[in-house]
């Protein structure tokens, strides 16, 4: 599987990767050589951008971001680093533990493995967008009031992961929240009031199972 | 002699965080959001050798990468190497990809050593390599010995023997340790992610040769640490020297891999028990040696104390006749640092579980056989009150006669934590303003368990005032000093000085505004009679107000799914004593954390290290494994409310008992024990004798 593009493994751009696909897929399926023939077309049309920086333009909470990133900049980088949106966290940066946790359109994704140039176009919330005019929503309000969070490093991820089940299911049950943040990790031990804060900002009530007893 | 009010508004009751808001809505900026102007990265080169010497660094390409400002070693000349992920040299740049070009043509001159050790068994034998060169992996075993055990087992009517071992913990907090460092002519100013911005400051002070004055280190909010993060650590260090050298300030954060390589875990413990009771069911004989691994020493800044591999034996039992041998094995890892109740939690599980074992031996209830040895009074109420709520006596059935494929069984477990009391030299002021607006400045950090919400709580119970109206700034030492937020002290060192600055506030108030009470309702008015200078009140934290001494019990109840080897745990009750409760949201917070972290360590957690190559092998989240929202059982909380014993931090105790009341319920469900944690599937399977048992190289 040889090609004639220079030998730079670092530099592995789409192109390339068609072009190799292309050669593989055409002596493996000749039915799908035509339409692998014309997606082959398409990518060598357009212009390779990089290594330098180039302008990208971010819809990020209601708002436009143009920055200059270089291609290899990651969503999360260039939010936390490039526009000081720091609210999205890096815990792992290897899509593991769901601190960088923003929603593209509706769906949650981790923005440590999202290019910044492969997420324009698309309506991006991080937490500090889920505020509107200071009033904190009604997830927010949950992980307040039950003590969701701890040292809080995870729940910005968190938040976004709740904030995404509530608006594909309004009335999640507690296998249904689980289920939404089996992405996310917490160290301080926060998961029983996750949970209860997320089905308290859908409308069901929980307490906790604290007793305070005297000592006699 | 001064008390705690007995009629309270807010000590006691439940109080949201007063720093929720800033963390729910991204505005709170932790050690690794600082952006200083013109900051630039910081990255660490690190060896990938786990035994080394390094003989030059070339640091010239590096420097020629674009964007890079500065480039270090961590030493001037040659360099001994004795772990994987050792840091060797640092780069600074304007972005990470720059960073991360420069790191990868570092030329690195180095003799491989290829003898090194990452195993304890392979450590402590005679013809190990050795970690330090002319010194034993394994010094001779330090012995304490009380009564004769040589006379006391023969005496006994039941005696047990068992192996019980725990894995070396990692800290994992979930923001790394790291820091933005700016050092210019005026000093050095470091954002630390710590849990001790004063031990930091001093270590730095101490590293870099500069006056404790020229330091200032802040660190408004942080994401975890359980031990890891006291000190100033190499990459505090480096990220100084980078930014004198870029002459710009630089942010080092460590990746999630360096965070298991090089700053912390818990020890590992390998505990051979030998222990025997009189027919009536009272201890007589104990007998055990214990190994276990700090990695290289638990030397290296191991800030926060209890680093090393010795554990508290026997545990929370008194024992007539005991003989104890323990020591510490140096492998080539890295070193360890205090971690969560440091020896703690291993040794509650190698003891309780010695317990269960030996009331199977005695045809005892594993309760009773507690409430018999146990001295502790109020564990003795709360082993009581627990197996009420948690329906011991229901519940309980002899070990293995659980039905079915999928088996439940229920165990128990105690914990102690001799610290959690104050710290006398804590400090604090608070500033009053004429327009009746208040601020408290303690050199304390919030770690995540709720610092500047117990600070608000004690100072609006104290002056009448609500919560939210009083401002809390922590973490910066150019406030009156604080202690570190370690062994369970940041509560109890705080809220008595809390109230002693609010006691001379009030004092103070009065006398100059002339009025008989200042609290509450009169606040404003006697404020407004300040004029114009604010009102600064220094306190200090006083007797009588703390003590120390928490302890609990915890049950577990769980399922084992003897097909697959899978426990699931469904339910822990954990009653524990903290005195004063201050604040009872985030009090069952610290619970429900130290239990979820106490699952972990039964179920999941463990550093792998590849004898071969000498390289952990799951220093990441998706093979080093937490308990995730799925995973987490019930958890129900009972707290034995002793307000006359004062303020007791809780966040210890919480997470001691849990992997032992975990494994006693897996060794009830199946009837036989797995005596090491984590207890996974393959050693369940193994332990029933449904695959071969489970071999270390």
């Amino acid at each position: 599987m040889k090609n004639n593009e220079p030998q730079n493994l670092g530099a592995h751009s789409r192109r390339t990767f068609l072009k190799s696909l292309g050669t593989v897929a055409a002596t493996a399926a000749t039915a799908q050589v035509q339409s692998v023939a014309a997606e082959l077309e398409k990518a060598n049309a357009e212009k390779v951008i990089g290594q330098n920086a180039v302008p990208v333009t971010l819809k990020v909470n209601g708002g436009k971001l143009k920055l200059m990133l270089e291609p290899r900049v990651t969503l999360l980088d260039a939010l936390r680093n490039y526009a000081s949106l720091t609210g999205a966290k890096e815990g792992c940066d290897r899509a593991t533990c769901g601190a960088c946790t923003v929603l593209l359109g509706d769906t949650p994704v981790y923005s440590c493995q999202k290019l910044a140039i492969e997420a324009q176009g698309i309506e991006i919330t991080t937490v500090e967008g889920l505020t509107k005019n200071n009033r904190l929503t009604k997830v927010q309000q949950a992980f307040l009031d039950k003590d969701a969070l701890m040292c809080g490093y995870c729940t910005p991820g968190f938040l976004m992961s709740v904030t995404a089940l509530l608006k594909k299911n309004p009335r999640p049950n507690a296998a249904d929240v689980k289920h939404a943040c089996a992405g996310n990790i917490c160290r301080c031990g926060t998961h029983p009031r996750i949970l209860q804060a997320a089905l308290k900002a859908a409308g069901v009530e929980t307490t906790a199972k604290t007793e305070i007893v005297d000592y006699v | 002699m001064s008390n705690w009010p007995t009629e309270t508004k807010y000590i006691g009751k439940s109080t949201a965080r007063i720093d929720a808001p800033a963390k729910l809505t991204g505005q709170a900026r932790y050690s690794s959001d600082i952006q200083a102007e013109g900051w630039l990265y910081g990255m660490i080169l690190r060896s990938k050798w786990p035994a080394a010497k390094i003989l030059s660094v070339n640091l010239d390409k590096a420097r020629q990468i674009p964007g890079i400002k500065a480039a270090i070693t961590v030493k001037d000349g040659p360099q001994t190497i004795r772990f994987y992920g050792e840091e060797i040299a640092a780069v600074a740049g304007t972005s990470k990809q720059a960073c991360l070009d420069a790191l990868r043509v570092i030329e690195v001159q180095a003799e491989v050593r290829h003898e090194f050790v990452v195993n304890e068994d392979e450590a402590r034998k005679e013809n190990s390599p050795q970690v330090w060169d002319g010194t034993a992996n394994a010094p001779a075993p330090h012995v304490r010995e009380t009564g004769s055990v040589n006379t006391a087992f023969p005496e006994c009517a039941a005696v047990i023997e068992g192996f019980y071992s725990t894995p070396v913990q990692i800290h994992n907090p979930m923001e790394t340790s790291g820091t933005t460092a700016s050092w210019t002519a005026e000093g050095l100013t470091s954002w630390a992610s710590t849990q001790g911005i004063s031990s930091v400051r001093d270590g730095l002070a101490g590293s870099l040769q500069l006056e404790h004055s020229k330091v200032r280190v802040i660190t408004e909010y942080m994401g975890g640490g359980f031990g890891a993060k006291f000190g100033a650590g190499v990459e505090g260090v480096l990220a100084a020297k980078l930014s004198k050298e870029a002459k710009a300030p630089v942010r080092l954060m460590l990746t999630r891999f360096d965070q298991a390589l090089a700053v912390g875990n818990r020890p590992s413990s390998f505990q051979k028990i030998k222990m025997g009771a009189t027919a009536d069911g009272m201890l007589h004989a104990f007998e055990a040696e214990n190994y276990g691994t700090a990695g290289l020493g638990a030397g290296g800044d191991a800030g926060g104390g209890g680093g090393g591999a010795d554990i508290p034996m026997p545990y929370l039992y008194p024992v007539p006749n005991t003989r104890v041998k323990q020591s510490n094995v140096a492998i080539n890892a890295g070193s360890a640092r205090a971690f969560r109740a440091p020896g703690n939690p291993p040794a509650s599980f190698g003891m309780e579980s010695a317990m269960d074992d030996l009331a199977v031996k005695l045809g005892m209830d594993p309760l009773d056989l507690r409430l018999k040895n146990d001295p502790n009074e109020i564990r003795q109420r709360e082993y009581k009150l627990g197996a009420e709520k948690f329906g011991w006596k229901q519940k309980y059935q002899k070990p293995g006669s659980s039905p079915g494929v999928v088996k439940t069984g229920i165990g128990c477990a105690g914990a102690a934590w001799p610290a959690g009391g104050g710290t006398r030299n804590t400090q604090g002021e608070a500033q009053i303003n004429p327009d009746g607006s208040i601020e408290f400045r303690l050199g304390v950090q919030d770690i995540g368990t709720g610092t500047r919400t117990v600070i608000a709580v004690v100072a609006a119970e104290m002056l009448g005032l609500k919560p939210e109206q009083i401002t809390v700034r922590v973490g910066d030492t150019n406030f009156p000093p604080g202690p570190g937020s370690g062994g369970s002290t940041t509560c109890p060192s705080i809220s008595p000085t809390v109230y002693n600055i609010c006691a001379k506030a009030l004092e103070k108030l009065q006398a100059q505004a002339g009025i008989a009470d200042a609290r509450g309702e009169n606040w404003f008015a006697a404020c407004k009679k300040l004029g114009v200078s604010p009102l600064v009140v220094h306190g200090q934290w006083q007797q009588g107000l703390s003590s120390d001494h928490a302890g609990g019990v915890q049950f577990a109840e769980v399922e084992v799914d003897t097909e697959t080897g899978l426990v699931t745990a469904k339910k822990i009750v954990a009653v524990h004593d903290c005195g004063l409760i201050i604040d009872k949201l985030t009090l069952e917070s610290q619970i429900n954390g130290g239990v979820i972290m106490g699952l972990g360590y039964a179920l999941y957690e463990e550093r792998v290290m590849d004898d071969l190559s000498g390289v952990v092998l799951n220093p990441n989240f998706e093979t080093y494994k937490l308990p995730g929202l799925a995973d987490v059982p019930e958890i129900e909380v009972v707290l034995i409310n002793m307000p006359e014993r004062g303020v007791i931090g809780i966040g210890e105790p919480a997470t001691v008992p849990t992997a032992g009341a975990i494994a006693n319920a897996v060794a009830n469900a199946i009837g036989v024990r797995v005596c090491s944690l984590p207890i996974t599937p393959a050693k369940i399977l193994a332990a029933l004798g449904k695959v071969p048992p489970f071999v270390t190289a």
